[in-house]
């Protein structure tokens, strides 16, 4: 496939990797924000080429992961009722809630669906006028153009019957809030590609600014994360602090000014809290005050519900790159795919569940 | 080992907590499947046929040596490029009776058909079959009909039963891997999950890629008349690659280590996958086979394949180890190891 198989040639992922290695004169502590970079790096093993140069920590952009298991709970609640049709992304349909998940939901008889895209709920509700649709709205800002889409074609519709249940979560505030923490040991960060493909390069570069952190925007091809790790690492070894761009190919400046103009329209800012970190001021999207009728939350009084996590679940300290998931107690003992204890073990694209599916095999029974 | 590990093994069917419905994955060839048959049917059901969990029975009667088999068809959409639910429910049958090495003799057919279905589909169905099983020199002895009411099944689905006579001596189990054996792998995978997938209402995308679904007992008699050294085989379908050989694995008691790029995946295949962010590892076929062989007849065995129209591809993609028992590892091109799991469960549509 061209533009693609470029960016897994073994060659040049080695000849890259001889490199940050040779260049690097201590190990220095690298954060993929992406969960899609983590599973490139678990999947071609890049860490293990890596080795005693450059320590990788798994940041917190896996979006199914960090979704609170409130809005599970809320969306089951949704899905267990006779008059809704739930909508969501597949890879949400396994997440557990505090009780049950989405499938044992549509197992018991609610009307869960997969959708690929939001506007698939759309046509949906057009379908089904005299059932409720709800779109379980989550993501980064990778998916929240094509969910605010959703909300304005029907409100540019008139379509009464389709709500979203929000909850997007965004980048640059959660690196904010890494970077400020007493305890933060990372000292560069490949910033996720897409997100940028949306968002543009202008919020990275303030954060260079007030941290004085090198950046570099990488894409998600084992090509591709090594280049960002070398531009990492040269900017590192001559003590600089610059926003870089691995991932031209795909993000310019400015970013899909369309995209950004829709999620504006639709959505505003707001506190957010995410799954194994808690809450981050203003990181997170909300509904505006124009669309509360395609407010979920509104539209049926879902409660404010609070749930604890697992006392037993690290995922704080592995999302700060504090401890890796193999320093766990409970990993794949008490904590698997299967029965997860935490955020990042619950979607394939979380720091834990990478590296069960990959590597469990270097924990010591 | 931990507790839980311990609580797994066991086979006593008391329900566990919060698993107190069948779920779709618990059909999806994966770990859900395992479970299924691990902790409700083999303990109700056990004997130690059954205990072997091959893909058929192979059971002495009257001094033959008798393979048996059964398999239910589900497929959505009922015709699909490359096939149908009638030629597949054929060659299902037939492959899991040739996994066993037998050749097979005779099919049944049990039809569950919803009220409302058009007759002229299930005329449609039957020729098919009928082809497929003269083709495949086995006919249909016997069957079944039963119809639901509208709003019970989904058309039409279909079971097949087959038997077949195995050789004297020939003896191709799960458990009998052994380290140093070689792995060949028969063709492309993940041609028949795709066409399906391709073909389902709300995946708007097309492609040309046909289903592999094809009968594969002349190609494992081609394999045998080259060596008898065949330790087992598998048919990858539902779960894909990735389950058969983790089935192996854990079954011999051995790790399995295979090349990344030994895996042949047509382009188009990969294409789709990509977009629909599937890994062809975990992709169902319907008309491959993976072969565990004693390492001094790997090379000659894979010149019997290459000979026979349904194995052009065949190749060597890996080795069996003493280390990792149990798993299956995977050297990826950049000369790093990484572990292919198992298959949790899947929200992909019914495939076979």
């Amino acid at each position: 496939m061209k533009y693609l198989d470029e960016y897994r040639n073994a060659r040049i992922a080695r000849a890259l990797a001889a490199e940050i290695v040779q260049r690097s004169t201590r190990p220095w502590v690298l954060m993929e924000i992406c969960g899609g970079q983590t599973h490139t790096i678990m999947r071609y093993g890049l860490d293990e080429l890596l080795t005693g140069a450059v320590e990788l920590v798994h940041g917190p952009g896996c979006p199914v992961c960090v979704t609170p298991l409130e809005t599970i709970d809320r969306a089951l609640a949704l899905a267990s009722r006779p008059d809704v049709i739930l909508v969501s992304y597949g890879d949400m349909l396994r997440v557990p809630g505090s009780k049950s998940d989405l499938f044992r939901a549509k197992a018991e008889g609610g009307d869960v669906r997969i959708a690929y895209s939001p506007t698939e709920a759309v046509k949906i509700a057009r379908a089904n006028p005299d059932r409720q649709v709800v779109f379980l709205a989550i993501g980064f800002e990778t998916t929240a153009p094509a969910n605010a889409m959703a909300a304005w074609q029907a409100k540019n519709e008139g379509l009464r019957n389709l709500s979203l249940l929000v909850s997007h979560v965004l980048v640059p505030p959660a690196i904010r809030a890494l970077m400020v923490s007493k305890t933060n040991r990372v000292q560069g960060f490949i910033a996720p590609g897409h997100v940028c493909t949306v968002m543009g390069c202008r919020e990275y570069e303030d954060l260079v600014r007030d941290f004085r952190v090198p950046i570099v925007i990488g894409g998600f091809e084992p090509v591709d994360v090594l280049e960002a790790i070398l531009m990492l690492v040269k900017q590192l070894e001559a003590k600089a602090a610059r926003l870089e761009n691995q991932y031209a190919r795909s993000v310019n400046y400015a970013g899909n000014l369309a995209a950004q103009q829709i999620m504006l329209e639709v959505f505003e800012v707001a506190d957010q809290k995410w799954r194994g970190i808690g809450s981050i001021p203003q990181s997170g999207l909300r509904l505006r005050a124009e669309y509360a009728a395609y407010d979920a939350g509104k539209l049926f009084e879902l409660e404010d519900v609070s749930v604890d996590e697992p006392a037993e679940c690290i995922s704080a300290l592995i999302l700060q790159g504090l401890r890796k998931p193999t320093d766990c107690a409970a990993f794949a003992m008490r904590c698997t795919p299967e029965n997860p204890l935490g955020a990042p073990m619950v979607s394939s694209e979380g720091a834990c569940a990478a590296y069960y599916h990959y590597r469990r095999n270097l924990v010591a029974p | 080992m931990p507790a839980s590990k311990s609580i797994a093994e066991l086979t006593c069917p008391t329900p566990l907590p919060a698993k107190d419905t069948v779920l779709l994955g618990h059909g999806s060839g994966g770990k859900l499947s395992a479970a299924l048959v691990r902790d409700i049917f083999l303990p109700a059901l056990h004997n130690p046929v059954l205990a072997r969990l091959d893909d058929q029975a192979i059971v002495n009667v009257g001094g033959q040596r008798l393979a048996f088999t059964t398999d239910s068809f589900v497929v959505q959409p009922l015709f699909f490029p490359g096939g149908d639910i009638g030629s597949l429910a054929v060659h299902g049958t037939v492959n899991d009776l040739a996994m066993g090495g037998a050749t097979p003799l005779f099919l049944s057919a049990a039809f569950i058909i919803e009220e409302g279905f058009p007759i002229s589909q299930l005329r449609q169905i039957a020729t098919s079959m009928n082809r497929a099983a003269a083709a495949a020199r086995v006919e249909v002895v016997t069957g079944d009909t039963k119809v639901v009411e509208k709003g019970k099944g989904d058309g039409v689905f279909i079971t097949t039963t087959g038997i077949g006579l195995v050789p004297d001596g020939l003896i191709l189990s799960a458990d009998q891997a052994r380290a140093g054996d070689k792995v060949i792998l028969s063709g492309t995978i993940g041609d028949h999950g795709i066409a399906i997938l391709a073909q389902r209402a709300g995946l708007e995308f097309e492609t040309t890629i046909e289903s592999d679904s094809a009968a594969l007992h002349t190609l494992v008699a081609q394999m045998l008349s080259a060596s008898r050294e065949i330790r087992c085989m598998r048919d990858p379908t539902r779960g894909g690659l990735s389950s058969a050989l983790n089935e192996l694995a854990q079954q011999s008691g051995v790790g399995i280590e295979v090349d990344e790029s030994s895996i042949p995946v047509r382009e188009e295949v990969r294409g789709a996958c990509e977009l629909l962010g599937l890994d062809p590892l975990y992709v169902a076929n319907e008309g491959k086979l993976v072969a565990i062989v004693a390492p001094g007849v790997a090379a000659d065995i894979l010149r019997a394949m290459r000979s026979h129209p349904l194995a052009s591809d065949a190749r060597i993609i890996g080795t069996v180890k003493k280390e990792n028992a149990g798993l299956v590892t995977m050297r990826t091109p950049l000369g790093t190891t990484r572990i292919v799991d198992m298959l949790g469960g899947d929200q992909l549509p019914r495939i076979c």
